[in-house]
């Protein structure tokens, strides 16, 4: 099959003011392929993923997603091929888990459409797949955190989108469903061949799930490539300023420590 | 955020209940549109008496019935109809806006922007003018400038921090009642009691002229936000997470407020600054009909009509042959409302959505 990139950036560049927060990053995250960014606090990774959004227009440079300009395309258009969930997310009126994540199909119906039964089995075929079937009809703003967290991933696959951008999915949430909810991420890469791209503090999930890591540090991508070779590199311990480790357990998977 | 009342009932929104809810609401508000203009209050010499017009004599262009009712009460329920969709639909609209429970007109400076500047016609003697409209021009005029300033200020970038903007009609309001009264103490003891009777609100004196042209305004402000309901819910959970399922952010915000404030203007213009039934109703509704803005919005269209209506009848009522200006019956019943809201939300987490 032709891998063709579903999110690019060619040479990046993005500025507050005088200063520069990302600095010419090149990235191609092909579909079906699972990306995690990493990086210190600081280092321009959710204004890397807020230019992939298109919620900010690039400085210089050029984002496009699904062949689309997501920051100068019409929004319903990007939406229909891009998910996009916020590092914060906090719905202020009283909505169901349910109605969060039927919002999802918002793009996909016109101006004031109610959503139909097609629409609903695809929300809980989404809310099956992140575990929160059971809180479909709980208020979202009373879930807990890592509850929130799953509900959104929920939104982003009813969604339908090629493109999948994930700002910590996983900050919230204990190990179980941590690992649950990159799986479940994985398999939507795997079957829909969506692309997605994460934000994530987490290595050892980056090593474990993803295909592809990218280090950044200063707004700059200093390595980019298979998550173990990559976060073993040099060049991450510099970003990171701890030497990590990267070793194999005894099934075969990869972990990561700092040393 | 907890500071919106916590119950709600019923699933997601479906056809059925979208009917069933606004076929209730119309209901309400026809029947109440039709029965309050009915009702008066006779005096006799056992001393007063609730009556009811003559249904047979209306349509009967003679009969002192009809006159009644055609003249005088059923403009003013229909402006009062009005008055109360206009100030429902903005305060549901600016509670989603802003994300903040205790958003309404009254808390953005809008009506205190329209207030001040209709005490500045009165003032000058221009209330006269424009045909005896000058009062009301002003007042829309007012609510536009307030807006327009509020906006501003509020205003970081291209982005609409709520908290910014909220403090920001606060302190507008406070500014333009300071400045209304310092207008007020300057002026003819006849004009002051002409500018105290208008801030407080009333229908006793609506044409039809009037309404016609406020119902264009008015109508063409609750089809923008009745157009951007789906809006509305996407935004309650901020700018970020609407882009993210295709709203385009800027235009919608915009779009709700400049519709929102028109809303609140040309009601001020009718029948002066009312408080509180853009808080109350949209609360009050959301317990019931649940927080989708595609059946909140209509439905607070019609309830807030509806509401106002029956405050206005009782306005009109409770001490005939005199009669109370309706903007204190809404502020007797809102005041307290206002404070339940605020107690529910301080009992929660926090009242600010940061």
């Amino acid at each position: 099959m032709l891998k063709r990139g579903v999110i690019a950036c060619d040479h990046v560049g993005f500025d507050y003011g005088a200063r520069a927060v990302v600095r010419d990053v090149s990235l191609v995250v092909e579909c079906g392929a699972l990306c995690a960014i990493v990086g210190p606090n600081g280092a321009g990774k959710t204004t890397l993923v807020r230019l992939l959004a298109g919620l900010l227009a690039p400085t210089r440079g050029r984002v496009t997603v699904a062949d689309l300009d997501p920051a100068r395309a019409p929004r319903r258009d990007v939406a229909r091929r891009l998910a996009y969930v916020p590092q914060r997310y906090e719905i202020a009126l009283p909505f169901s888990v349910g109605e969060v994540v039927l919002m999802g199909r918002y793009p996909h119906r016109g101006g004031l459409g109610l959503e139909d039964d097609a629409d609903v089995a695809l929300a809980r075929a989404a809310l099956d797949r992140c575990d929160v079937r059971a809180l479909e009809d709980r208020r979202f703003d009373q879930l807990s955190g890592g509850e929130q967290r799953r509900a959104l991933l929920a939104q982003a696959f009813c969604q339908g989108a090629d493109a999948i951008v994930l700002d910590e999915p996983t900050a919230a949430l204990d190990p179980a469903h941590a690992r649950a909810v990159m799986a479940a991420l994985r398999a939507e890469c795997a079957d829909r061949r969506a692309a997605a791209v994460i934000v994530t503090h987490d290595l050892d999930l980056a090593a474990r799930w993803c295909d592809r890591v990218v280090v950044m540090t200063g707004g700059e991508v200093v390595a980019s490539g298979p998550p173990a070779e990559v976060l073993a590199s040099p060049a991450a311990a510099a970003a990171f300023g701890v030497t990590l480790h990267v070793g194999t357990l005894p099934d075969g998977q990869p972990f990561v420590v700092p040393r | 955020m907890s500071g919106f009342l916590a119950a709600r009932r019923g699933g997601r929104l479906t056809r059925g209940r979208l009917v069933l809810a606004l076929g209730a609401c119309a209901a309400l508000a026809a029947l109440v549109t039709v029965l309050a203009p009915l009702l008066g209050v006779t005096m006799t010499r056992d001393g007063r008496e609730l009556t009811l017009l003559d249904l047979s004599a209306i349509g009967d262009a003679d009969a002192i019935d009809h006159k009644v009712f055609v003249l005088t009460r059923l403009p003013r329920a229909l402006g009062a109809m009005l008055v109360g969709a206009a100030l429902a639909a903005a305060g549901c609209a600016f509670q989603a806006l802003l994300r903040n429970p205790l958003a309404e007109p009254y808390t953005l400076g809008v009506s205190s922007g329209a207030s001040l500047a209709a005490v500045i016609a009165i003032r000058l003697g221009l209330d006269g003018a424009l045909g005896g409209t000058g009062t009301g021009v002003a007042a829309l005029v007012g609510a536009g400038a307030a807006v327009a300033v509020v906006w501003q200020l509020g205003r970081v970038g291209r982005a609409l921090p709520p908290a910014t903007l909220l403090l920001a009609g606060v302190t507008i309001a406070m500014l333009c009642s300071s400045a209304s009264m310092l207008v007020q103490y300057t002026a003819e003891f006849a004009d002051v009691s002409r500018m105290v009777r208008w801030m407080m609100g009333g229908f006793d004196v609506v044409r039809y002229a009037t309404l016609a042209r406020a119902a264009v305004a008015i109508g063409a402000g609750l089809v923008i936000l009745l157009w951007l309901a789906r809006d509305l819910n996407a935004l309650a959970a901020g700018p970020e997470a609407a882009a993210s399922v295709g709203v385009s952010v800027g235009r919608a915000q915009t779009l709700v407020f400049v519709a929102a404030s028109l809303l609140v203007g040309a009601g001020i213009a009718v029948a002066g600054p009312i408080g509180f039934i853009g808080l109350i109703v949209p609360h009050a509704l959301r317990a019931v009909v649940g927080p989708d803005h595609r059946v909140l919005l209509p439905a607070s269209i019609l309830v807030g009509g509806a509401l106002l209506v029956v405050c206005d009848t009782f306005a009109r009522l409770a001490i005939a042959p005199a009669q109370l200006p309706v903007g204190i019956v809404t502020a007797l019943l809102g005041a307290p409302f206002f404070l339940l809201v605020l107690v529910r939300g301080k009992r929660g987490a926090q009242l600010w959505g940061g």
